[in-house]
């Protein structure tokens, strides 16, 4: 689809939009719909999008498979070292009271890092299914890509 | 929807059926709105009806576009389906009613969640990020654990028929 003139017109307009959309439902989780699986799969599709009109190579060179891939364990990690910070700070597991001196306050901080986490694996795992995918054209198949879950 | 369903059992084009998939997952979408449940709604738009679709749209890619003939007969699977629907909507029928304000789900733990003691607007992202962190941990690792799977299982293939396919080595 690289040669479509209107697809690579219209998705470079898109894509921004996309992303800022992506980003406006991570940040705007507290306040209405939202939060990180959301925001991770909207972020995950506007690169598969555009993996899409401008091909997955010229795709992997903007978001490589090493970032991918450092993606994928550092949202789980970020998550649970929100956790361990909580345990530092003298709080239980994933107790966001002591995060901060305000307790309020550090509960916001808290969601928000979680959140984050979540969508940095979210988003990872994604695109890496995607690049696997569209990676083995050559390779013969026979089994049928299984669908992940929420 | 209950046409797509339909639809999706009897066509044998896996294209047709990827993107009947997608209309139900957005059918369902909607279904969830008027349910309330804009959360869940947007996650089965983005999830669902977008990037599984794609994600099917390049499996099928890789494999032939017909499904192929069963080789058994459906009978057993479909009375073990059958029956099993046939106990859950016997077992729903001892649920409260729809929107019961005084079932046990709204008397147990919610009311202490809508107290809001953590003063975030958006009670799913309270109860999702800050009452049910365990879950979400554990969620966000299903997931991660379903990418390392991909990897693990689509990654090894490459290396050994390298010649076959060079041009796609780039790590």
């Amino acid at each position: 689809m690289k040669n479509d003139l209107v697809l690579r017109v219209v998705g470079k307009l898109l894509i921004p939009f996309i992303l800022l959309f992506a980003l406006y439902v991570q940040f705007h989780g507290d306040f209405g719909p939202g939060g990180g699986f959301q925001a991770g799969t909207i972020l995950a599709a506007a690169m598969v999008f555009y993996a899409l009109i401008f091909g997955v190579d010229t795709a992997r060179r903007v978001v490589p498979d090493w970032l991918v891939e450092t993606m994928l364990a550092a949202g789980v990690l970020l998550f649970a070292g929100v956790g361990i910070a909580g345990l530092l700070l003298g709080g239980n597991y994933l107790d966001y009271f002591v995060l901060d001196a305000d307790p309020v306050h550090g509960q916001h901080r808290g969601i928000f890092w979680v959140e984050a986490g979540v969508a940095i694996t979210v988003s990872g795992v994604m695109l890496k299914i995607f690049y696997m995918f569209a990676s083995r054209e050559d390779a013969d198949c026979s089994e049928v890509g299984d669908r992940t879950e929420d | 929807m209950a046409l797509s369903v339909l639809m999706l059992i009897r066509v044998r084009n896996l294209f047709a059926v990827i993107v009947l998939f997608g209309i139900y997952s957005f059918l369902m979408a909607t279904v969830l709105v008027a349910l309330d449940a804009v959360d869940v709604a947007m996650t089965e738009a983005a999830v669902g009806a977008g990037v599984s679709t794609v994600l099917l749209l390049g499996a099928l890619h890789l494999c032939k576009s017909r499904e192929a003939k069963p080789a058994h007969r459906p009978w057993l699977p479909l009375a073990v389906a059958l029956s099993t629907g046939l106990v859950l909507v016997y077992g729903a029928m001892g649920l409260p009613d729809f929107a019961d304000p005084l079932s046990p789900i709204h008397t147990h733990v919610a009311p202490r969640y809508l107290q809001n003691e953590v003063q975030v607007p958006n009670v799913v992202t309270a109860v999702l990020a800050s009452f049910r962190a365990y879950d979400t941990l554990g969620e966000t690792a299903v997931v991660f654990t379903a990418g390392a799977g991909i990897i693990a299982l689509l990654r090894r293939r490459k290396k050994p028929p390298a010649a076959g396919c060079a041009e796609k080595g780039g790590q």
